[in-house]
């Protein structure tokens, strides 16, 4: 009970931005990032999902846990795709986890989830990408949503790259402000930087584009099962308008022989 | 069985006169898909098959992710995951489940006004109106209390305030709203139950659905135009009608399909979108968010809900008149439930002998300002509690009651309807032109 409490706590802080995000504070300043995997045939990028979990693992895993994923899930087609000896691999240099029947720490293997870790209270970052919305307008409708998306993994990047430099002291917690932030101070410390992580293939490492990977590996840490979803989707799509014509004709046909010609 | 002639099932071979005179099972199939259909119903009428195709839709989806699915606060939001991440196409058996209390919503939305529009709740329609307002109450109770059970956020706060409702009754609320919950706030006995529920009440819808196609399969279905069948003979009904298959049943399907691709579209692409954000973040009872919207399809009654505050001279003359114990709080929830009852009240509130609307002049219009007012309601719903909207929600729930409560029974009395056609034949022959006219014996 006491854990619960504790662990409820730790959520209570990180919410507390969140919830007056939910009201909709006028002057955050979400960034419209393009991201691969938008719209009907929009696909994730399989290097930039590489580059978002290596950001994860060397960065935002020492505080942020992944717990609703996986680590198995990194081989899965339309995700990383990472091959099955490498994930065996990441997973056992990565992590521990605490194994009940051991009674002890063991290295992580693939069947594990990504581990909890609300050690500095944290949000898990699982469904972060899915449990923010960066776009909510006009006049509250939605609306811009079905042109944008739901803006999730363009409030992650917005909030990267969002620190202006300021912070302020307030009872004991130092809190940077950030322009894309709830009420535009953050307890988190700018976690990414210019060149903070080296990529092996070179690849940009600028601030921007850190923002980027990352939120794109978020974005299916939270939707592992969008590329299925929107072949599905389309699939589905195609054979029901199929299926729609088919019947346009058939009750043509089937009510011809009891309507006349129109007379006017 | 409509009360129209028509030809009835005649057992044939040995065998089927042998069921027939123990169980007429099939005679009753025959009659209800053969009843006689005025062959003038247009789009408007699609919505019965979607609702039907809806509710089968989410009992095999929901009968499937219950396989998965664990109602415990300690484990709900991670089997969702589950069945999310682990399951075989457990992301899109949910997804349609989700979308599909959506769909569900819109169809039902659209077959209300429908009815309201061309007078579908007059006599002799009255136990079908009344049997499809209880399937809506069921439906919302069923849809408020699955949005619990992934028990996220959205789900246990809007748990918390909806119960609460309960228990701004005067005397028995708290009990009320203790019983619901199985405690003194959500927890896991109120999960429990909500799951509990959330299974049974489909069954019960189904069983209503059976005895609302029973009402208008004795009255036979209203028609645009509202005028009835004619009875006398057979050879007449069939002028005014056909029967509803292959022929309805066709255009019903092919109404379903077009539905569904825009259904599809959604699930397959921006799944989401009608859902909220917050409910991706697991339920935190010390956490309050700023700002508890219900889901999409309550948003009409909740803004009706939070119109009526203190400061409302209506609730304040209430106030005084029971002495306090009709406050700011039970106003609200009376004038909820009041909108919908307001609803059920139609066939006796409207006055008009004209069924349809569609011979209404005044009438039409206000019919579209209510459908306005509906539309204004929900948006509303889904704003802050403060000024301007508070203000607009007052406006737009007093509409709401005075169309009902004012504007029905004055129109009657004052309204001039225009001319309407004689028969249902006439009418659709407007439409098509007669056949015997437009191709001339050869």
């Amino acid at each position: 009970m006491f854990k619960k409490l504790v662990t409820g706590a730790a959520f209570a802080l990180a919410m507390i931005p969140a919830a007056s995000f939910a009201a909709g504070g006028g002057e955050q300043h979400i960034e419209d990032f393009a991201f691969s995997f938008e719209g009907p045939f929009g696909s994730y990028d399989q290097n930039q999902l590489q580059r978002g979990l290596q950001i994860y693992t060397e960065v935002c895993a020492s505080c942020h846990g992944l717990r609703l994923v996986p680590i198995r899930t990194l081989s899965d087609e339309g995700g990383p795709q990472l091959p099955e000896d490498q994930v065996r691999a990441y997973a056992a240099d990565n992590f521990s986890i605490y194994d009940a029947a051991l009674d002890e720490d063991r290295p992580a293997k693939p069947t594990d989830n990504f581990p909890v870790n609300d050690g500095v209270g944290a949000p898990d970052l699982s469904l972060m990408a899915k449990a923010r919305a960066g776009f909510h307008g006009p006049y509250g409708l939605g609306i811009n949503q079905l042109v944008k998306g739901m803006g999730g993994p363009e409030y992650i990047a917005s909030l990267l790259t969002g620190y202006t430099g300021e912070t302020k002291q307030e009872a004991g917690t130092t809190f940077y402000e950030n322009t894309a932030f709830p009420g535009g101070w953050i307890s988190m410390a700018p976690p990414l930087s210019d060149e903070q992580v080296e990529f092996i293939d070179g690849h940009a490492n600028d601030l921007h584009h850190l923002s980027e990977d990352i939120s794109a590996f978020l974005m299916w840490t939270a939707e592992p099962k969008m590329m299925d979803r929107k072949q599905a989707g389309l699939v589905g799509v195609l054979f029901l308008t199929l299926l729609s014509v088919l019947l346009y004709l058939t009750n043509k046909r089937l009510w011809a022989p009891h309507k006349g010609k129109k007379q006017h | 069985m409509s009360g129209i002639p028509h030809d009835h099932y005649e057992p044939k071979t040995g065998a089927e006169k042998w069921l027939h005179s123990r169980l007429p099972v099939v005679g009753l199939i025959y009659d209800t898909i053969m009843i006689p259909t005025p062959k003038n119903l247009n789009w408007w009428w699609i919505w019965g098959i979607v609702l039907a195709f809806c509710l089968v839709l989410q009992i095999v989806t929901g009968i499937i992710l219950v396989m998965h699915y664990t109602p415990h606060v300690d484990l709900a939001f991670e089997s969702v995951e589950h069945i999310m991440r682990n399951v075989n196409g457990g992301h899109m058996i949910r997804y349609v489940h989700m979308n599909g209390a959506s769909l569900f919503f819109v169809a039902v939305y659209i077959h209300i006004f429908r009815g309201l529009f061309y007078g579908s709740y007059k006599a002799p329609r009255e136990i079908t109106w009344i049997v499809g307002m209880l399937i809506y109450l069921l439906m919302m109770g069923t849809a408020f209390m699955g949005y619990v059970l992934p028990w996220g956020q959205m789900s246990f706060w809007g748990a918390t305030v909806i119960t609460g409702l309960f228990g701004a009754i005067p005397l028995v609320g708290e009990p009320i709203q203790t019983l619901l919950l199985g405690g003194p706030a959500v927890d896991n006995a109120t999960l429990n139950r909500f799951f509990s529920l959330h299974y049974l009440l489909p069954f019960v819808i189904a069983g209503l659905v059976i005895v609302h196609i029973w009402a208008f399969h004795t009255t036979g279905n209203n028609n645009p135009t509202g005028v009835d069948v004619r009875k006398g003979s057979k050879e007449e009904a069939e002028k005014d009608t056909l029967p509803f298959w292959p022929y309805f049943v066709i255009k019903d399907f092919l109404g379903l399909a077009v539905v569904l691709v825009i259904f599809w579209a959604i699930v397959g692409f921006m799944p989401n979108y009608l859902g909220h954000p917050d409910n991706y973040i697991p339920a935190n009872p010390l956490v309050t968010p700023a700002h508890i919207v219900p889901e999409w399809y309550f948003l009409p009654f909740y803004a009706i809900l939070r119109a009526f505050t203190g400061e409302v001279w209506v609730v304040q003359f209430a106030s005084f008149v029971t002495g306090g114990i009709v406050d700011a709080k039970f106003f609200g929830v009376l004038a909820m439930f009041g909108a919908i009852i307001a609803m059920a009240l139609a066939p006796w509130l409207d006055t008009s002998t004209v069924r349809s609307g569609k011979y209404r002049p005044q009438f039409k219009w206000w019919f579209l300002l209510l459908v306005i007012d509906f539309f204004a309601l929900m948006w509303l719903g889904a704003m802050p509690a403060e000024e301007p909207y508070a203000t607009f929600s007052l406006i737009a729930s007093a509409y709401w009651f005075g169309y009902f409560f004012v504007i029905l029974p004055l129109l009657g009395v004052i309204e001039k309807p225009d001319a309407m056609p004689a028969t249902i034949e006439d009418d659709f022959n407007a439409h098509y032109g007669k056949k015997s006219d437009a191709s001339p014996a050869e």
